[in-house]
């Protein structure tokens, strides 16, 4: 947004991210950053300890309760929820987050209830997110409230502490990115699949410095839940921020949430958010193309989530790479995940199956993963975690009897929470165990020390823990 | 927080691309309710191995990390710049920084510089033939200083100014709370609060 935000918008038109930039601002000043207002401010318990200490330190009082809510989601058990977390660290880090918020006055969503789950799930669910809004949470995943045309992106602790204290941040401008998802996709296409390719099409360091908007007939037709997931990911193309324009889709799942506006307030709003789009006179400062039509089921083979292909492909041979630093990084990932160059990925075997995240828990994904899993069985000797995105989704769930399902099947109904995506409670991969997981990080050690995973759709999920190795729906007898 | 104008010290080359956040400090150590003690869980996995660079006696007491493109990657954990700090670490080197990171270190004072990936790799070539070489990474003057190498690098006034003064952003942040009060009393009335709850 560099120039264009604070130069020359009379000249042309703006982007949506401009517009919802410039609504915010609190102050320019030549020479220093703008500062923005925050509209929400989402707050868990790992990444929050030590800002609420620097308030306490410094005798300030958190600015705007009002804005603020929290909730218990990465380092939480998922089994047993009911009985006091084992590991004592683990139990003072929540410990402290409650006592923090019941201190500071801020709104917190604790285990056990029916509002508790993956920050970037509850959010939505509770209308908390809307259209324009600026967002910011420290999570990285905080990408994902791009998906209703807010401006949302991840932060550090320094930043937490600095929105609970003035509500604002000093931010430089972001420069703009939009991704062309022209065509439409394929039946067992998914949401996940896109940004999968995005990703692997621009790189991790892709977006480093953009803010991204998706754009396209592909876009439009996906619902809320799969919009979530493609901007989920935008911080794994390097984005700190990814948008979708608000439409009716937003709109109709907006209408009658919990925080959603009510009345004339309701018709304020909406008449505000259609102006929420890219003027057609608007410049992106970079441009890239998707064509929806030729995508297929994608997966990751490598410790990046740069490094992956369509299912149908094999695992890449490093000597392909022209730069010696991919080169480097794709022979280091294939030593990690013990696998060999011209293997098909189909022929990659997998010990455990994690269905949920604030990429892939939600209530469409679990439906998805269950019509696939449905009357078969997980095969022996993997293991599949299903764990919903929030305590809301599972009541869901169980409502219509997915729990059921995935049980029949022989996998694991589990409580809310981030889980074995980053494998800080205790669901994690041991050493050497590989996964197929429908989160967001293929990190080494992501998921458990010496843990190796392959990101993937919750469609892919569920049919690799059906065959034992990665594998499409298609790739299923009929049942 | 300690101000940062000019630094000297030894360095450790650390020749990986995309060292995420996770690599740096991995989620099981993130428990900690404090901002001290996250050395050890720096590079965890990787100090098992013997041969880390890190864990090598001739990289002891080095301030100066000089790492490959795109590090800092993945998650928001301000957590991974003080386990940076914590080591001992006062700046790192790459050719390129994943945004989050990038600026969690600048908030905390862990001075992080951009140069072509071509310097990086002269630097790492001075400091891989001999471990006592002294880098030197002077934001006064710009300019990163190895043995015969000078190369100077760009860093904004205003971070190089907070830097230099050792500010504090809130306190900064907070001279212009008349502005962000007027800001406030401007906003839509349809947009969500948190507190009362809806019925």
């Amino acid at each position: 947004m560099a120039a264009n935000a604070a130069g020359s918008a009379a000249a042309r038109g703006r982007t949506l991210a401009e517009k919802v930039w410039e609504a915010h601002l609190v102050r320019r000043a030549e020479g220093e950053p703008d500062l923005l207002y925050i509209d929400m401010h989402f707050v868990h318990e790992v990444t929050s300890a030590q800002a609420f200490d620097g308030l306490r330190l410094a005798g300030r009082p958190v600015r705007r309760p009002d804005l603020t809510i929290a909730t218990e989601d990465h380092n939480t058990p998922t089994l047993e929820i009911d009985k006091p977390i084992a590991d004592p660290v683990s139990r003072t880090q929540i410990e402290t987050l409650r006592r923090n918020c019941a201190e500071f006055g801020v709104r917190l969503h604790s285990l056990g209830d029916a509002n508790q789950g993956v920050v970037h799930v509850i959010g939505p669910q509770l209308g908390l997110t809307q259209p324009g809004m600026t967002i910011v949470c420290g999570d990285s995943h905080t990408s994902t409230h791009g998906a209703f045309g807010a401006l949302a992106f991840g932060i550090g602790t320094s930043e937490v502490e600095h929105v609970l204290a003035t509500q604002t941040l000093p931010l430089k401008p972001f420069k703009t990115m939009a991704i062309n998802v022209t065509g439409r996709l394929r039946p067992g296409v998914t949401a996940k699949d896109v940004i999968l390719a995005v990703i692997a099409k621009i790189g991790t360091g892709g977006g480093q410095g953009y803010v991204l908007e998706y754009r396209g007939e592909a876009i439009r037709e996906l619902s809320m839940e799969g919009r979530m997931t493609v901007c989920n990911m935008s911080i794994e193309a390097g984005a700190r921020a990814g948008m979708i324009a608000p439409d009716d889709t937003t709109f109709g799942y907006l209408k009658d949430r919990p925080h959603a506006p009510q009345g004339a307030d309701w018709e304020a709003a909406v008449n505000y958010w259609s102006t929420l789009k890219t003027d057609e006179d608007a410049v992106f400062d970079a441009e890239v193309e998707i064509d929806a039509d030729a995508l297929t089921p994608f997966v990751t083979w490598g410790t990046n989530p740069g490094q992956g292909a369509p299912l149908g492909d094999r695992v890449p041979d490093p000597a392909s790479y022209a730069d010696p630093n991919e080169r480097a990084a794709a022979e280091r990932a294939l030593e990690y995940m013990g696998l060999n160059a011209g293997t098909p990925l189909r022929e990659i075997t997998v010990d455990t199956v994690f269905v949920g995240s604030c990429t892939n828990g939600r209530i469409e994904d679990l439906r998805a993963a269950a019509e696939v899993i449905k009357g078969r069985k997980v095969a022996e000797g993997v293991r599949m975690l299903v764990v919903p995105g929030s305590a809301r989704v599972r009541l869901e769930a169980e409502a219509e009897g997915l729990d059921k399902v995935f049980e029949a099947a022989g996998a694991e109904w589990r409580f809310a929470g981030c889980s074995m995506c980053l494998g800080m409670n205790p669901d994690q991969l041991a050493p050497g165990e590989r996964s197929a997981s429908t989160s967001n990080r293929n990190f080494e050690g992501r998921q458990g020390k010496g843990g190796r995973t392959h990101l993937v759709s919750p469609l892919v999920a569920a049919a690799t823990a059906v065959t034992g190795h990665l594998s499409a729906p298609s790739d299923l007898l009929e049942v | 927080m300690e101000k940062f104008i000019s630094h000297t010290g030894t360095a450790v080359p650390l020749r990986r691309s995309n060292v995420d956040t996770d690599q740096i400090i991995p989620a099981v150590y993130l428990k900690r309710v404090t901002r001290t003690g996250f050395e050890d869980g720096l590079f965890a996995a990787w100090r098992n191995d013997p041969e880390f660079v890190l864990n090598k006696p001739e990289r002891a007491g080095a301030s100066v990390l000089v790492a490959g493109p795109d590090f800092g990657t993945g998650s928001s954990r301000e957590h991974a710049v003080w386990a940076l700090q914590n080591y001992g670490f006062r700046t790192v080197i790459s050719s390129r920084f994943a945004d989050i990171f990038r600026g969690n270190s600048l908030k905390g004072g862990l001075l992080t510089v951009v140069l072509p990936q071509p310097t990086v790799e002269q630097i790492w070539e001075l400091i891989e033939a001999d471990p006592k070489v002294e880098v030197t990474v002077d934001l006064a003057a710009r300019e990163v200083r190895a043995g015969e190498l000078v190369a100077a690098f760009e860093i904004d006034d205003y971070t190089r100014w907070r830097l230099m003064e050792g500010l504090d952003d809130i306190g900064l942040t907070l001279r212009h709370v008349d502005a962000i009060g007027t800001f406030e009393t401007e906003r839509p009335s349809f947009k969500p609060v948190t507190q009362p709850i809806p019925a």
